[in-house]
């Protein structure tokens, strides 16, 4: 790997829900090293914990017990002012819903991640980026689903983020048009060297990632490393 | 319980801040109806039991004398159903431990049974044994004021002749509910009372045994009051009489009835403002609802839930929480009603008065509660109703938005992202928008009220007592007496100035329009006593014509330069044309004023004073009042500091609680509005807040966003508010106006600021505290829901 030392090092790391009197283990003692640069995918059931993992590396939670740190960043200890910092900072986050702001155009839309970045993408250059140079005054709903998760894309690409952590981005595209973001997500990777983590329960969209990280039951339960990364366009649905 | 019925009593659980921000609202406006509409009912009953019970006259009469075989006579005039002769006079008292002058009004009680008019009601003691002369029962503010009861001594100067009278009992009658000085509006009543002896004593003090100089009349029922007017006078012109007149000039009536009809402007106008604020809060929390529960309807109806059931389910909501607040209201509005009647009769002496917690008011509350609810929600249910499942079942379409206006005129470049996003949304929901702003307007409206009404009684005040009666006392002598009566004041030891004055009741007539009124004459370049514009400052008296109250010329339908004529009720009983010089806009009572010379030389009756105002040395109203009871011609005393400080106590008394409760609803219309208005953001921006937050806006600057359309609304609703609370106060002065007392249009600055203040305080104070629901926000859960 590029680095010696990584950009994420997770060890030992459990979560526990509690939902009513029900106690949840989301994680159950998780132990992952994510280098700079590098394309992750992190494959697994509803359930496995996947998106707790993400969750916990994207600072919107912390773990119940273990240490997480992105490079000199404490991210179990850190409190909500200093997550909301990292998380401006070093994070760029895509879901799965898109989450688009309705009342604001694409190009309004990522303006408002690049407005409190200190150096930012302009928002035409991120929009033009993932394909949507000719769509950039359009609201969300006068957008395709594949145009506004492409537009999330820009959004989070336009604070230049470490690190891009995505949370289902294909779930809801049909499977052209899930091509063309994991086409984009790969871009943004290669040019820009922005670290990627994907989760998703499709497997064949592994076949891009540097590493895949297989969880179950709130455990990892492979690690793999792909010789060679397939393209965006290579992956069957 | 049925689950749909559990449905519902989760969500209200659910929604509960929002629910009882709508229920206070509507208890506000329940409660001041249901208050305000028992009290004037209650008033109104208690009026007019005490009037049938205790037979109150319809016309009233005052002369110089006349032989007591006239009342025969005047009982067979057409329309006249009974008649009772009096006597009385105005007389100087000495009340123990009271170091001023007082007086009274002495008038008679007959000697043979009840009396036929205007029976009195006994509080305490007995009525006057038949012909006793030092007998009286005393009105019972001018005994509590000064702490009489029955078996003490006071003593009255009776027709120059000093008396010592012993108090019988204490009272009151029909004609005195609320006890004013002849010609005055204003009431002292620890100076002034009314006191009731046997008429064959105090015909012989005044040597009238067998005459009368006062009548009352009762009219046969369905009885014109115009031709017995016009019929008394026709007999009484030859004994002085001074022009008889209907219920619509005596003060004490005129008083009772302009306080109900105050009541009734208040049962309407103000619970009709808040109910407006609860409806729209109402339907903006049930449109919220039924948007948000599409798939729930969508799956009822799947189930097999008639469109009924799921209306019902909806409107049961709005029911539900406008019940909770009635049930509130109507119990409040009865403790309202019967606190503010407890104040009534602190001022209005009936013999108690008859309050009711009539079930109909609140019967009728709930019921235009319940109306106005539904007429809310009705848009909401209908959406649900008309739902079709399938479509129900699909998440809604997303919003549209556009560019706004301001954008459009190219002015986009100025805004942040956050802008925008806050100036799209009020454009995608204006009319919700709109109503919120009404909302913040309403509440600064109702709070510039309530400063106004306190502002409007101190200008009144002032304006009265600093500007106009600016005398230390008022003399009055029990007739018209020559100047030289004046000038014996002025020589008294600790007066220090005096201005006479001349009083002639008399009918001002303008073609077929009349008003009987006392024509006041005042000697020009006075300065205790004067006549003053509360616009335009003091009025000259001209040498010639007369300046009269605004108000009275509307009524008579003159203006300056126009003629009216003047028919003296006294002296010569002279009449003549004067030219009207000015008009002024006077707050207390109604007036006509002209040079003191001048009036003398039209009546016709030489150079006479009828009383006089007194500048005194400070503190010497007590040796000064001594001086006067030794002067057989003076009947009567005002002080005018113990007037001021009586209408102070008595507005002081009103006012405290009519200003509170105003403010209070003020209060409760902006923290109900903005705390909808902040629950609705956040719960219709709650996915759009967790992005912000997730993209790393920390918690203020997203709170920032979903308050700025609040913000914006209630920066809009000021200037909306300070317009309506001036309109308000327009009404407010139009609707209380009367020919007894007029408030002044004040709106200061400092009171739109105050109203201001109040309702931006409030707003902001829940703003701050919706900070803590966005911080509370659970990023992940919102962000991974569906739409």
């Amino acid at each position: 790997m590029p680095a010696t030392s990584p950009a994420f090092e997770a060890v030992g790391i459990t979560k526990v829900y509690r939902m009513g009197e029900v106690e949840v283990h989301a994680l159950r003692g998780v132990s992952l090293r994510i280098w700079d640069g590098e394309f992750v995918v992190i494959l697994g059931p509803s359930g496995s914990g996947k998106s707790t993992l993400l969750n916990v590396l994207g600072g919107l939670d912390a773990p119940s017990a273990g240490v997480v740190r992105y490079r000199d960043h404490d991210l179990a200890r850190a409190d909500d002012r200093a997550l909301t910092a990292y998380r401006r900072e070093h994070v760029g986050f895509v879901f799965q819903f898109y989450n688009l702001v309705p009342s604001l155009t694409a190009r309004e839309n990522v303006a408002l991640a690049a407005e409190i970045a200190t150096d930012p993408l302009p928002a035409e250059e991120a929009l033009g980026r993932v394909g949507l140079s000719e769509r950039l005054d359009h609201f969300p709903s006068q957008l395709s689903g594949g145009e506004q998760q492409r537009v999330a894309i820009a959004r989070a690409i336009a604070k230049r983020p470490d690190v891009l952590l995505c949370d289902e981005p294909t779930g809801a595209l049909d499977a052209a048009t899930g091509r063309s973001v994991l086409e984009v997500l790969d871009r943004v990777n290669r040019e820009l060297g922005t670290t990627v983590a994907v989760i998703t329960h499709n497997a064949s969209i592994g076949g891009m990632a540097d590493r895949v990280v297989r969880m179950a039951d709130g455990r990892i339960a492979a690690e793999i490393r792909n010789e060679r990364r397939v393209s965006a366009g290579e992956i069957s649905w | 319980m049925r689950a749909l019925t559990r449905k519902l009593s989760r969500e209200i659980l659910r929604t509960r801040g929002q629910g009882i921000a709508i229920a206070a609202l509507v208890a506000c406006a329940v409660a001041t109806f249901v208050g305000a509409v028992t009290t004037w009912r209650a008033l109104q009953r208690t009026r007019d039991v005490l009037y049938e019970t205790h037979r109150f006259p319809h016309v009233f009469a005052e002369l110089v004398r006349a032989p007591e075989a006239l009342a025969s006579r005047l009982a067979a005039l057409p329309g006249v159903a009974a008649v009772e002769t009096r006597v009385m006079t105005e007389a100087l008292v000495d009340i123990p431990g009271l170091p001023d002058p007082a007086s009274a009004l002495l008038r008679s009680v007959p000697d043979e049974g009840e009396p036929r008019l205007d029976r009195l009601h006994l509080r305490e003691g007995r009525s006057v044994s038949p012909g006793a002369a030092d007998e009286v029962v005393m009105s019972e503010g001018f005994a509590k004021a000064n702490r009489i009861r029955p078996g003490d001594r006071i003593s009255a100067v009776i027709d120059g002749r000093w008396k010592v009278l012993r108090v019988v009992g204490v009272g009151g009658s029909p004609e005195h509910v609320f006890t004013v000085r002849p010609g005055g509006i204003l009431n002292d009543d620890l100076h002034y009372g009314v006191l009731w002896m046997s008429r064959r004593a105090l015909a012989a003090a005044l040597d009238l045994t067998g005459a009368f100089n006062a009548v009352g009349v009762r009219l046969a029922p369905g009885a014109r009051e115009e031709p017995v007017i016009a019929g008394i006078d026709r007999m009484l012109a030859p004994w002085g009489g001074r022009g008889a007149y209907g219920r619509d000039l005596q003060t004490s009536h005129r008083l009772v009835t302009d306080e109900i009809g105050q009541m009734k402007v208040m049962a309407t106008t103000i619970p009709v403002v808040i109910l407006g604020v609860a409806a729209f809060l109402l339907a903006l929390v049930l449109s919220r609802l039924v948007a948000t529960q599409r798939m729930q309807v969508g799956t009822l109806k799947a189930l097999g839930y008639g469109d009924g059931a799921v209306g019902g389910h909806y409107a049961a909501m709005a029911l539900v929480l406008v019940a909770a607040g009635t049930a509130v209201g109507v119990a409040g509005g009865y403790w309202l009603g019967s606190s503010l009647s407890g104040m009534y009769a602190r001022y209005y002496r009936f013999p108690a008065i008859l309050y009711e917690a009539e079930p109909a008011v609140g019967l009728a509350a709930a019921i235009l509660a319940a109306a106005v609810a539904l007429v809310a929600v009705a848009g909401a249910v209908r959406r649900a109703v008309r739902l079709a499942p399938a479509e129900a079942m699909r998440p809604e379409a997303p919003p549209t938005f556009h560019p706004s206006w301001l954008e459009r005129a190219g002015l986009g470049r100025l805004l942040s992202p956050a802008g925008r996003m806050v100036l799209r949304d009020l454009g995608r929901r204006p009319t919700r928008a709109a109503l919120s702003a009404l909302g913040i307007g309403a509440a600064v409206a109702c709070t510039m009220v309530a400063a106004f009404t306190r502002d409007a009684s101190s200008t009144l005040v002032d304006h009265e007592f600093g500007r106009v009666a600016r005398e230390d006392l008022a003399v009055h002598f029990t007739q018209a007496l020559h100047a030289g009566a004046a000038r014996e004041l002025r020589s008294l030891p600790g007066v220090w100035d005096v201005e006479p004055f001349r009083a002639i009741p008399a009918s001002v007539e303008s073609g077929h329009r009349r008003h009987r009124i006392a024509v006041l004459g005042l000697d020009p370049g006075g300065r205790l006593h004067r006549v003053v514009d509360a616009r335009r400052g003091g009025v000259e008296i001209p040498p010639a014509g007369v300046v009269v109250s605004r108000r009275l010329a509307g009524k008579l339908q003159v203006g300056p330069g126009d003629p009216i004529r003047l028919v003296f009720q006294d002296g010569a009983r002279r009449s003549a044309e004067v030219p009207v010089v000015a008009l002024v806009d006077d707050l207390v009572g109604l007036q006509v004023v002209m040079d003191r010379e001048a009036l003398n030389r039209i009546a016709g009756d030489g150079s006479l004073v009828s009383g006089a105002y007194l500048a005194i040395e400070p503190g010497a109203s007590g040796d000064v009042g001594k001086l006067l009871r030794r002067m057989p011609r003076v009947g009567g005393v005002a002080l005018a500091d113990a007037t001021r400080s009586s209408v102070e106590r008595m507005m002081e008394d009103s006012l405290l609680w009519f200003t509170g409760i105003l403010t209070l609803f003020a209060v409760l219309i902006s923290v109900g509005v903005v705390y909808n208005g902040a629950r609705m953001a956040l719960a219709e921006r709650e996915r759009e807040l967790a992005t912000l937050r997730v993209i790393g806006f920390t918690v203020g600057e997203s709170w920032r966003i979903a308050v700025g359309e609040l913000a914006v609304q209630v920066v809009a609703g000021l200037p909306v508010g300070w317009l309506a609370g001036w309109g308000f106060v327009e009404l407010t002065v139009w609707a209380t106006s009367s020919d007894l007392m007029r408030l002044p249009a004040v709106v200061t600055l400092a009171n739109a600021g105050r109203a201001t203040a109040v309702v931006v305080v409030a707003a902001v104070v829940v703003a701050l505290w919706s900070r803590r629901w966005l911080s509370r926000l659970d990023l992940v859960s919102v962000l991974k829901a569906k739409e």
